[in-house]
């Protein structure tokens, strides 16, 4: 009798099968031209951005616009270059200065301002990670629930009180003002910790045993075993920092000292604000490492998201 | 015997001991406390003081409840709250629309162009609001502006997107669902994907069509994942600020204007630290409300 029932419910799915294949094809074709459809409209503000980078200036300002650039150009991208001027970049601790056009000069500030964020924030988040995932001592659990309750505080929160102690400290003005309070996020912790407790602790407590220091044991197995998390906490972090906009727009005040994202917004509201061209060539300059970043880690953003959707 | 022999190891012994089990767990959450403590506990206490207070950059004296007062008595207050919430609701909601259906649609392809369109939907998302806002402004721009071309070419009128102040906020509202938020498309994908095959087979056999299947299988078995990602694009359009600042400044005669940027303008261009610390708590309650809800979610088991 169950054999019989079985063999009457393959049937009955294999018919739906067939049938469902012969109606598939159509609709499948229709989803296609949806999706690409909506895939076009998602990416067209970019592909705009590009477009108009690269057309010449005497042709952003035509009716009917050109949707594929006739003669692609990067005039825009030297005018821009031009028209920025030239300031120093003061090369931290060796009072050494480099004169380069600003628009570079934004670039080289929001490559030094991320690099050195996510570099120090990685290596805290992943010894705070390992702690709180490894190791038992008194307080854990009071530390753990601080930095979870910190998770809900919107950084406009505490924007007037950084700046008034940024100012205090007299670090207005300076990368320093903008790295530092920046370090303090703490959401790499929560995503470290999550992942080292999955970490085995034979491994650990063999080199122990062997006499091996603690730091030795955090740099020696615990980072090369947590590689797959700690680039996904660097590249998040790098997206975080490389258009951070709000802070850095606060703390820093001299064109000199700018990152991509603010000097944008102060071209945006200069007198070359209107010349679109112009403006999308430096958009352009301050999108295009992201995308780079994007497509050279793609894999990595992917993974995060879904880590992020399990566990937050 | 021994007991009474052997003092019990006195309070200063036990913390050296103590110290010495320890001091490496202490030593590797130092700089992640230390930073948190100076840069986010210390500022989020202060907060609560400074709201109290009435200061610029003279000083500081106590106010009692003069700025929520002040603020609850201001209609820019209530129309950005306006602002902020009707830009919250329906982005929220047509983000949840569209990545789920997007993620829906992606379902059935071969999973190499099942990637290629998650790459495609999650590429604009990473670029910076900055950038983005500058070209929607071109986007927007009545003269030579894209939209505008394409109204002509249907025989519309010219509009002033964002210089209309009836018409801006819905602009803003505009440019942020016409990008297809990457990251529900994402989790979305990998929540579907995750829900057993045997559920459809048995609809089918029942006689289902895909919008019955979508309706009884997907959308219940998706509910965790549609309140997760409720709750962060919730958090994040109560937080809108860039795309206001750029685009508008809160203009045309402020019927931009959110909270955050209320904030903004309160602290660095009026100066009133006192005042924009109590909006920032009141911007702090209404996202807390949430942040619970997302709290009770994540920490109650939520398997796919």
């Amino acid at each position: 009798m169950t054999m019989k029932t079985l063999a009457a419910k393959t049937y009955e799915r294999q018919s739906v099968r067939n049938l469902r294949k012969a109606r598939k094809s159509l609709p499948r074709i229709l989803i296609l031209l949806l999706l690409v459809t909506v895939a076009v409209v998602s990416l067209f503000p970019l592909y705009w951005l590009f477009v108009t980078a690269l057309t010449p200036a005497s042709s952003t300002v035509r009716m009917p616009p050109q949707l594929i650039p006739e003669n692609p150009t990067l005039e825009n991208v030297i005018e821009m270059i031009r028209i920025s001027g030239t300031g120093e970049f003061d090369v931290p601790l060796t009072g050494w200065s480099i004169k380069m056009p600003r628009l570079l000069l934004w670039f080289v500030n929001t490559a030094f301002i991320t690099l050195f964020s996510v570099g120090f924030h990685v290596l805290f988040d992943a010894m705070a990670g390992y702690a709180f995932a490894k190791r038992k001592f008194p307080g854990s659990r009071l530390f753990f629930w601080l930095i979870l309750a910190a998770l809900m505080i919107p950084g406009q929160v505490t924007l007037v009180p950084l700046y008034l102690m940024i100012s205090k400290f007299d670090l207005v003005n300076s990368f320093a003002g903008v790295i530092l309070p920046g370090l303090a996020d703490v959401i790499g912790i929560f995503l470290l910790k999550q992942y080292m407790q999955t970490l085995p602790s034979e491994l650990e407590e063999a080199a122990r045993v062997d006499g091996a220091s603690e730091w030795t044991i955090f740099s020696r197995i615990i980072i090369p075993l947590s590689t797959p998390a700690l680039a996904v906490t660097a590249i998040f972090a790098f997206q975080r920092y490389w258009n951070s906009f709000l802070w850095p727009l606060i703390v820093l005040q001299d064109p000199d000292k700018f990152t991509l994202q603010v000097g944008l917004s102060y071209i945006h509201t200069s007198e070359f604000g209107t010349n679109y061209g112009l403006l999308m060539a430096g958009a352009a300059l301050a999108a295009v490492p992201m995308i780079i970043f994007f497509f050279a880690f793609q894999k990595y953003f992917m993974q995060g998201l879904r880590i992020g959707a399990v566990k937050g | 015997m021994t007991n009474q022999t052997m003092p019990r190891p006195s309070i200063f012994f036990r913390f050296v001991r103590g110290w010495n089990k320890h001091k490496w767990s202490y030593f590797f959450i130092f700089p992640s406390m230390l930073l948190f403590s100076i840069f986010t506990l210390y500022p989020v206490l202060r907060a609560f003081v400074l709201a109290f207070q009435k200061v610029d950059l003279r000083g500081s004296e106590w106010a009692g409840l003069a700025n929520f007062e002040d603020i609850f008595g201001s209609k820019l207050f209530w129309s950005s709250m306006q602002h902020t919430f009707v830009y919250a609701i329906f982005v929220v909601a047509a983000w949840l629309l569209t990545s789920l259906v997007v993620a829906s649609l992606i379902q059935p392809l071969p999973n190499r162009i099942q990637s290629l369109f998650r790459g495609a939907f999650y590429l604009p998302n990473v670029i910076s609001i900055v950038v983005i806002s500058l070209v929607w402004i071109w986007i927007f721009e009545p003269q030579f502006g894209f939209f505008n071309y394409l109204l002509g070419l249907v025989g519309q009128e010219p509009v002033r997107w964002l210089q209309n102040p009836r018409i801006a906020l819905w602009s803003i509202v505009l440019s942020t669902i016409l990008i297809v938020p990457g990251s529900g498309v994402v989790i979305y994908s990998a929540a579907i994907g995750s829900i057993p095959k045997d559920y459809y087979e048995a609809a089918e056999v029942e006689g289902a069509n895909a919008l019955q299947k979508l309706i009884f299988i997907t959308i219940p078995l998706l509910n965790p994942t549609t309140l997760y990602l409720m709750v962060i694009y919730t958090i994040a359009g109560f937080q809108i600020f860039e795309r206001v600042y750029i685009m508008t400044g809160g203009g045309p005669i402020n019927r931009t204007t959110t909270i955050v940027q209320l904030i903004y303008q309160t602290a660095f261009s009026d100066f009133n630290f006192g005042r924009a610390s109590a909006q920032g708590l009141i911007l702090f309650a209404i996202i807390a409300t949430f942040s619970i809800f997302q709290f009770k979610l994540l920490s109650s088991d939520v398997e796919y």
